[in-house]
């Protein structure tokens, strides 16, 4: 009778907490959407910012966070992927691989501003990288190889056993074995995991402030030589993402629409993060189809 | 004899797993191992392929031969050795492809790349495991939609289509019903015409219906090897027949 009466409370409490968090959630989500949706416009996606007048975009930050996304992916995915298999197939269960996996825990957990600061310390200082988004794409990798190399390590060690003996029965190579058998059916995870990683690296701003820099030079979308100094395309140059922009605005914007524009680009970014979550979710499954052939 | 074990001892870590086996396995016979679950059927037969070498902390003491040839050797290759030795598990593990990727997988990764002949391949093979006549319309279809006894024979014929000379069976039965149970049965015995078969069964029926040798194992050690009629009609060890007549185990 008590049991019961104590399991009944417990599941109260339970579904109670989980309602609110998904009131607070929808609640949240709805807020930003309904706030900022009715300033996004196609003009307002591609033309440049505005510094006192108002009208203006967010054209090149949204092409920043995209370039700085790809750029941080080239750096990590080879990478990720690559400790990641070490982590799981190669590294033997010793006292070297419990530190490495503690300093990649540590690692992807640092507060982000901490990663931006020594990024302005090491990079930019130290190596005189400058304010670029190679910088940003270096201070995010901090956080996101470790990501990755998790995200590898448990897709990999989730195949079950018996699907990586009849490899090697078969007389492959562990080689072959991880490259023809494993990864076949750990990529779908591999993928979504990615992406969910890419995620939050499209969102990070606090990391960005120090690396990538707060101001973007006038780019030319006409001209797509990574050499030249206005080309979009330069990983030296300057650039502020979506998420700087939104908390520079919403500091120091002059602009007399800053509250709608930095309402605006929140609503995008929510989006695209949104965006990136379903499409992950959505690839993973079509993959996992392809791959497994079960159709 | 085909393969041949001589004082060899398998330590996982500090674990006495196998100790002084010494066996002779002949060609073109089914041998039975049987004996009481952790008894080191599954350590003995995995030592014929090697495949305890991928369980960090394994040692292991003696000799196997297989042809004359000792394959713990440092000339030997694991992976020439895992192809003439080939394995079907307890478990049906087919790859998640179609029928036909799952048999020609194995020709295709050793470097056969011609389609004619890997359709001569996959048809042989899947003829040779009593699969073909069921499959042959759905090649194109996933594995993993067969039923389980399907898929088990589907792993044979994955086996064969590297063309071992021998074939390890852990248990391959154990998972199925009896109808696909006494159809695998049926196919071992077919088998033996061309392969040497090693299989584990905890099941001594099994063992007595399908095997030409039955070796009976306990506690690591092998306690009598001999004609699987001779075993079960007059076993020599008492403890042999304590265990046939179902006294233990
Ligand atoms: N990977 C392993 N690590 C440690 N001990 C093991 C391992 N595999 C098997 N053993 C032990 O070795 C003994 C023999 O196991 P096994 O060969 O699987 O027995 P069987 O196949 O006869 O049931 C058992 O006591 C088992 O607990
Ligand atoms: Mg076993």
């Amino acid at each position: 009778m008590k049991a019961k009466t104590v399991d009944r409370i417990m599941t109260g409490v339970i579904v109670g907490v989980a309602v609110l968090i998904i009131a607070v959630l929808a609640g949240l989500l709805g807020y930003l959407l309904v706030r900022g949706l009715r300033h996004i416009s196609l003009d307002f996606l591609l033309s440049p910012p505005q510094t006192i007048k108002a009208g203006g975009g967010i054209g090149p930050q949204l092409f920043n966070s995209l370039f700085l996304l790809v750029l941080t992916m080239i750096i990590t995915i080879p990478l990720g992927l690559g400790a990641g298999i070490y982590m799981s197939e190669y590294a033997k269960p010793n006292r070297l691989t419990a530190f490495i996996r503690l300093i990649v825990e540590v690692l992807s957990s640092f507060p982000s501003i901490v990663v931006g600061l020594f990024g302005l310390l090491v990079i930019v200082n130290m190596f005189g990288l400058g304010f670029s988004l190679f910088s940003g794409a270096l201070a995010l990798t901090v956080f996101n190889l470790p990501l990755m190399v998790r995200i590898t390590e448990q897709s990999l060690r989730s195949v079950p056993r018996e699907q990586k003996e009849a490899g090697l029965a078969l007389g492959l190579s562990r080689w072959r074995t991880i490259t023809s058998v494993l990864l076949p059916v750990a990529i779908p995870s591999i993928v979504t995991g990615t992406i969910l990683a890419a995620g939050r690296v499209f969102g990070e701003a606090a990391a960005l402030l120090f690396t990538a820099g707060m101001s973007s030079p006038r780019l030319d979308f006409s001209d797509w030589n990574p050499l030249h100094h206005t080309s979009p395309l330069n990983p030296f140059r300057p650039a502020e993402t979506l998420a700087v922009h939104i908390w520079k605005i919403n500091s120091e914007g002059l602009a007399p629409d800053a509250a709608q524009i930095a309402a605006g680009a929140s609503a995008v970014l929510v989006i695209t993060v949104l965006i990136f979550n379903l499409g992950a979710r959505w690839l993973g499954r079509v993959l996992y189809r392809k791959l497994t052939a079960s159709k | 004899m085909i393969i041949e074990i001589e004082r060899l001892q398998l330590y996982y870590s500090a674990f006495h797993a196998l100790k002084n086996v010494n066996l002779s396995i002949p060609e073109n016979r089914v041998t039975a191992f049987i004996g009481p679950s952790g008894c080191g059927k599954s350590t003995l037969l995995r030592t014929l392929n090697r495949m305890n070498d991928t369980i960090p902390g394994v040692r292991i003491e003696g000799e196997v031969t297989i042809q004359g040839r000792n394959i713990y050797g440092s000339e030997t290759e694991v992976e020439f050795l895992r192809k003439r030795v080939g394995m079907v598990f307890q478990q049906p593990n087919p790859f998640p492809k179609s029928i036909y990727d799952n048999v020609a997988y194995g020709p295709r990764l050793h470097g056969v790349t011609k389609k004619a002949e890997l359709d001569g391949i996959v048809e042989r093979s899947l003829r040779s495991a009593s699969l073909w006549q069921e499959v042959k319309d759905v090649l194109k279809k996933s594995a993993w939609s067969l039923s389980g006894g399907q898929q088990q024979r589907l792993c044979i014929a994955r086996a064969l289509a590297v063309e071992p000379e021998i074939l390890l069976m852990d248990e391959s039965t154990s998972a199925l019903d009896p109808i696909s149970t006494t159809k695998i049965e049926e196919l071992t015995r077919e088998l033996r015409e061309k392969y040497t078969i090693v299989m584990v069964t905890h099941n001594m029926h099994q063992a007595a219906r399908i095997s030409d040798r039955t070796v009976f194992f306990l506690n690591g050690e092998v306690v009598e090897a001999s004609d699987t009629e001779a075993l079960f009609r007059s076993p020599v060890d008492q403890r042999t027949e304590d265990y046939i007549s179902g006294r233990f185990g």
